[in-house]
């Protein structure tokens, strides 16, 4: 059920130690679960292989710690490879020239223009004086749409009916050599410009968008893809870079489910750095990649890394040292329970802290767990109208226990059961996270790991 | 008419000839040389390679490995087609516009092509004869409301609309309403593109559904799932996910004009048996085919 990668790897590493240093024979079970998690999150197969072989030149050779379990010692290899591919470069924006031109090109639909309303926002933020320009005049109403964004976010945008030099305006090339020249009168200092979707195999909109980037100069051509991409990805970031020399990637569409393995092979297969991430349907929806935690995402390890920040913002040294002594002794309480779920409250939404969580998405699909913001209301309702002996050793509560606890909450039974249930499930998930070491409930509490 | 359809299936075939191509060069070049099990690896891989999944392309391969005995290439092709045939046939159920005002809601995540969809559906429909309605019950995304109507303008049909920001069970409701009222054949509503992952979104959907049964029994009567070729394994969650909020009755592949395989496809019929109704090959008001599973499948492979 719940068994992210980490659990496989210790599970088929089990063995390992004693046997003095990782070798061939040792670690090809664990390579094969790579592979697999790989290919699942949709990294390209040519992309996996390679990696497979880079994991294992790294790991070979490898003393086995005593310190750490080789199950956690073989995650930090892979995860630390995989953050270091998909990281790399400065993902910062080049902004060259005056104005600085950023173009975005992509496949239909990838969210080229809400993602050029981001843009915009985010230099507007930094202090430049950004220009929208809409240069996609193919699909119906997308001119309109910007124009509606460029709006709500307060920023400028071209106008090719009512263009202050009256020119007559044809194509998007018009548009992009029009919206230059109102740029210099005016003295905006950087153009974003979104362009149609088309497919990296249509030689003619290759062939204007070639001519674009001939009238535009820009510093950046930033490739927009949509996270959930799947193995086609090498060859539309390829097909879209020998075209027109692509500077970078955002990947959209970040705060679904999908793993995003596509980040990898366009990395891959491109060399070019992958600088934002869009996660969300608003304008301000957009933030820096960061390798360590896409790397986690893909693994299928949580974003732990994430939740690490937040926590430290929440637990306190002592207390964390305290809670991890009774984990240790597993002497976890409903009473500390509670605690934590006050604290928890403080991170965010039940919901956004779970979904950090590894294999949470895992364990919710396999339970349908729904996660509902009152529930922790109900919860500590329920466990302030608990004895300290049930909250300290929950097994002793009977049915009538059960029925007096529900009556004195205002709950219902089947609500204390889940409860109870819940507990041991987070029992479970915190031995799961004791194990992993560094990056587990440890390193949480405790601060950045090192 | 026969002509349309004729080359309707040519560009069908161009656009999957380069997946065939993908999955065809693996399986040549896997003839030369290698050994039996050399050979469903290198299918194997093809497979994956065309977004069909881990889980299905090994299943597909190991029923192969139990029945091929030989290293024939050409009953090897034959085999594999027929694994992807069988799985796909019973997908294979092109959607029938009942009694009228027939209802159909697209749903999707954000710019799978749930607009162009329909407005390509609605040129369908009114070129054979059809009185066919449009709603816009996108109320979320900047200008969806305009898409809508551009298209309607470019197929000459209707479109009942509010205003962005508004309720599109409001929507829904009026177009219901109007359909009956104008004894309008085809009723096809448009909706936010949304994360299968946001539960209030979803909830939203459903609250969308219920609107219009309410005004309408029976209806809607097809909640076409639009998926884009282009993704990768989060098809799959995509199709569960639409699946267990609103009941999806029938699924719309898109952008298979490109280089992306759509394979994923076939791990979704494998799970949800949902019927595939029609494929989107291109941005035109013609590029809406219906999905037949011989063309597919022969193209494939
Ligand atoms: N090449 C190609 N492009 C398509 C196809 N279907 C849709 N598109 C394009 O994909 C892009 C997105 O299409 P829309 O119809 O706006 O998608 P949507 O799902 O309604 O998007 P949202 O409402 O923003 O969620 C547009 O540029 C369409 O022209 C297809 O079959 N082939
Ligand atoms: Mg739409």
């Amino acid at each position: 059920m719940l068994e992210s990668l980490s659990d496989k790897f210790r599970k088929v590493l089990k063995d390992i130690r004693g046997q003095g240093a990782i070798s061939e024979s040792n670690i090809q079970d664990a390579l094969k679960e790579v592979r697999l998690a790989l290919l699942e999150a949709d990294v390209n197969f040519g992309v996996v292989k390679d990696f497979c072989a880079a994991v294992k030149v790294k790991a070979l050779g490898k003393e086995v710690m005593e310190s750490l379990s080789p199950g956690v010692q073989f995650t930090k290899i892979v995860h630390d490879e995989l953050a270091t591919l998909l990281g790399g470069a400065d993902a910062a924006l080049e902004l060259k020239g005056r104005p600085a031109v950023i173009m975005l090109v992509g496949l239909q639909g990838s969210g080229k223009t809400t993602t050029t309303a981001k843009i915009a926002l985010e230099l507007k933020k930094r202090g430049r004086n950004p220009y929208i320009v809409p240069a996609d005049m193919f699909r119906l109403a997308a001119t309109l749409q910007l124009k509606k964004l460029a709006s709500e976010i307060k920023v400028d945008c071209f106008d090719e009916e009512g263009n202050s030099l009256g020119a007559d305006i044809k194509d998007p090339a018009g548009i992009c050599a029009e919206a230059l020249r109102v740029a210099a009168i005016i003295g905006y200092d950087t153009l974003i410009v979104d362009t149609a979707g088309r497919h990296h195999v249509d030689a003619e909109l290759m062939g204007e968008l070639k001519n674009l980037k001939e009238i535009l100069k820009p510093s950046e051509i930033l490739f927009v893809a949509d996270a959930m991409t799947g193995q086609d990805a090498v060859n539309t970031a390829k097909g879209f870079d020998a075209a027109v020399g692509i500077t970078g990637v955002i990947l959209t569409k970040f705060d679904g489910d999908a793993r995003g393995g596509a980040a990898l092979s366009m990395r891959l297969s491109t060399g070019k750095p992958i600088k934002f991430v869009g996660t969300g349907e608003k304008s301000d929806a957009l933030e820096v990649f960061h390798p360590a935690r896409v790397a986690g995402r893909i693994l299928d390890m949580g974003d732990v890394l994430t939740l690490v920040e937040k926590a430290q913002g929440v637990f306190d040294e002592k207390e964390a040292k305290e809670l991890q002594k009774k984990l240790k002794k597993d002497s976890f309480t409903l009473e500390d329970f509670k605690e934590q779920i006050t604290k928890i409250k403080k991170l965010g939404s039940m919901e956004s802290i779970l979904s950090m969580m590894p294999g949470f998405d895992a364990l919710k699909k396999a339970k349908d767990i729904q996660v509902d913001e009152k529930e922790l209301v109900r919860v500590e309702a329920i466990i302030n109208s608990m004895t300290k002996k049930e909250r300290t050793d929950p097994s002793c509560l009977n049915a009538s226990r059960r029925s007096r606890i529900a009556k004195g909450s205002g709950t219902k039974v089947q609500d204390i059961n889940k409860l109870v249930n819940q507990y041991q499930d987070m029992r479970k998930m915190m031995k799961v996270f004791k194990t992993s070491g560094a990056k587990g409930l440890k390193g949480m509490m405790q601060g950045r790991p090192r | 008419m026969f002509d349309k359809l004729k080359s309707g299936l040519a560009s069908l075939k161009a656009g999957l000839a380069r997946t065939h191509n993908a999955i065809m060069g693996g399986v040549d070049a896997a003839f030369t040389g290698a050994s039996r099990e050399g050979i469903l690896e290198k299918l194997e891989e093809s497979l994956i390679l065309a977004d069909v999944g881990v889980g299905a392309s090994g299943e597909i391969v190991d029923k192969l490995r139990g029945v091929f005995g030989g290293k024939d290439p050409e009953r090897l092709k034959q085999l594999l087609r027929d694994s992807v045939y069988e799985i796909l046939k019973d997908v294979e159920r092109p959607l029938e516009a009942g009694p009228s005002p027939f209802v159909i809601m697209a749903i999707g995540i954000n710019g799978v092509g749930k607009t162009t969809t329909i407005g390509k559906l609605a040129g369908r429909y009114s070129g054979e004869g059809k009185a066919v309605l449009m709603a816009a019950a996108d109320t979320f995304r900047a200008a969806a409301i305009e898409q809508l109507e551009l298209w309607g303008e470019r197929v000459g049909c209707p479109v009942i609309r509010q205003t962005q920001g508004g309720d599109p069970g409001a929507v829904a409701f009026d177009a219901v309403r109007a359909a009956v009222s104008r004894k309008t054949d085809v009723l096809i509503l448009d909706t936010a593109g949304r994360l299968h992952t946001k539960v209030n979104l979803m909830e939203e959907l459903k609250k969308v559904k219920k609107v219009v049964g309410r005004e309408l029994t029976g209806a809607p009567h097809e909640i076409l799932l639009v998926l884009d070729a282009s993704t990768g394994q989060n098809a799959l969650n995509q199709a569960r996910l639409f699946n267990e909020a609103v009941g999806v009755t029938g699924i719309a592949l898109t952008k298979l004009d490109g280089t992306a395989k759509g394979g994923i496809i076939i791990a979704v019929a494998n799970e949800l048996k949902i019927p595939i109704r029609f494929v989107g090959i291109g941005e035109g008001v013609g590029d809406l085919k219906d999905f037949n599973a011989r063309d597919f499948t022969d193209a494939l492979i």
